[in-house]
């Protein structure tokens, strides 16, 4: 292994960015690809797989073979609101093997009683949320229905390459937000990219049925994104 | 490893180790070491592929590519990975009987590619 790919390695993991190690087998050769780097033919489809997948494998290519060690940061779901649904889908997110965090400034909400075991925040989402904090292993997801708690972090969301953003309310109120979003400068392009209703449609009725809703749309959103570079440049601009 | 080390290990909740942080501050000490990976597993492997085991020249090691069983026999391959600078392609059943006792899964089989850093 090259010092230098190491390094490179290293840096990326440090960072949060999901990163390849490719090796020539036998060779002693090999280099590291960041998500959205270009890499042509046959290797490209096969970087571009194992970057979904977050799986390490061997890949045989004219009679070399090629290992790529795929480092990709953790999945994690942060939940705006200490409510019914985030007491369901934070036990549901963890068997999933996705992180969870959430974040509520209401004091009554956010308990540890609540939420054992579970990283809990009783802070407004200003504070709790600095820049870059939603990075492109993240899902944020707002819940309080409470505008003057959910629309910062969904503001946040919208402009950083998060790979989902849902936010719970009727169509009645998501036309209220999708009004004040605008207002807030947010294109109509970004702001199409909030899932609402939140979660897939299955006739969800309960806050546990809901949360499990969210939970299949937010893994739908995460093993079916899309890792283009045009796209990765689309989601950072 | 030691019999708590491996129980813990085998309950994912040993300490949490960076193989690859430990490689690169090995390498700034400007010790001479091996990178062992697990390339390809099949049946019940104990370790997943992307496994790594970082060995230096005096046998010094860091992580896991079996959960113990063929930990000795990797050590002894990486020093010479380390002397000649060829890497190794090396092919391991973890089926022996200090598997079974520890409660290792049986029938498995491994793939460990051994190189030098630099």
């Amino acid at each position: 292994m090259e010092p230098n790919s190491l390094v490179k390695l290293n840096e990326a993991r440090r960072e949060r960015q999901a990163a390849i190690l490719l090796s020539e087998i036998g060779k002693g050769r090999d280099r590291v690809i960041r998500e959205g780097d270009t890499v042509a033919g046959p290797l490209g489809e096969a970087v571009a797989k194992a970057f979904r997948s977050g799986k390490s494998g061997m890949f045989e290519l004219d009679g070399q073979e090629f290992f790529l060690n795929v480092q990709v940061p953790a999945p994690r779901i942060v939940v705006i609101g200490a409510v019914h649904i985030s007491q369901a889908l934070a036990p549901m997110a963890k068997i999933a093997g996705y992180d969870i965090e959430i974040i509520d400034p209401r004091t009554a909400f956010a308990t540890p009683e609540r939420f054992e075991g579970v990283a809990l925040r009783a802070d407004w989402p200003e504070e709790a949320m600095g820049d870059g904090y939603l990075d492109a292993y993240s899902a944020l997801v707002a819940v309080t229905h409470d505008p003057k708690i959910d629309d910062y972090p969904l503001i946040q969301a919208l402009k950083s390459n998060c790979f989902y953003v849902g936010a719970l309310g009727s169509r009645k109120t998501h036309a209220k937000r999708v009004e004040r979003l605008k207002e807030a400068g947010i294109s109509d392009e970004r702001i199409a990219r909030i899932s609402a209703p939140i979660g897939l449609d299955i006739g969800a009725a309960s806050p546990q049925e809901i949360a499990v809703a969210v939970l299949a749309d937010i893994i739908q959103a995460f093993r079916k994104r899309e890792l283009s570079a045009a796209e990765q440049a689309k989601g950072a601009a | 490893m030691s019999e708590q080390k491996l129980t813990e290990h085998l309950a994912g909740n040993g300490p949490a180790k960076d193989e690859l942080q430990v490689a690169q501050d090995w390498m700034r000490e400007g010790r001479n070491l091996a990178i062992a990976t697990v390339v390809e597993t099949w049946g019940s492997a104990p370790r997943p592929v992307g496994s790594h085991l970082v060995v230096d020249e005096e046998g010094n090691f860091e992580g896991s590519v079996s959960g113990g069983c063929v930990e000795g026999a990797v050590i002894s391959e990486a020093a010479e990975v380390i002397e000649s600078g060829e890497p190794r392609m090396l092919e391991f059943g973890v089926a022996d009987e200090t598997a079974w006792r520890v409660g290792l899964s049986c029938g498995g089989k491994i793939r460990v590619y051994v190189e030098r850093l630099g």
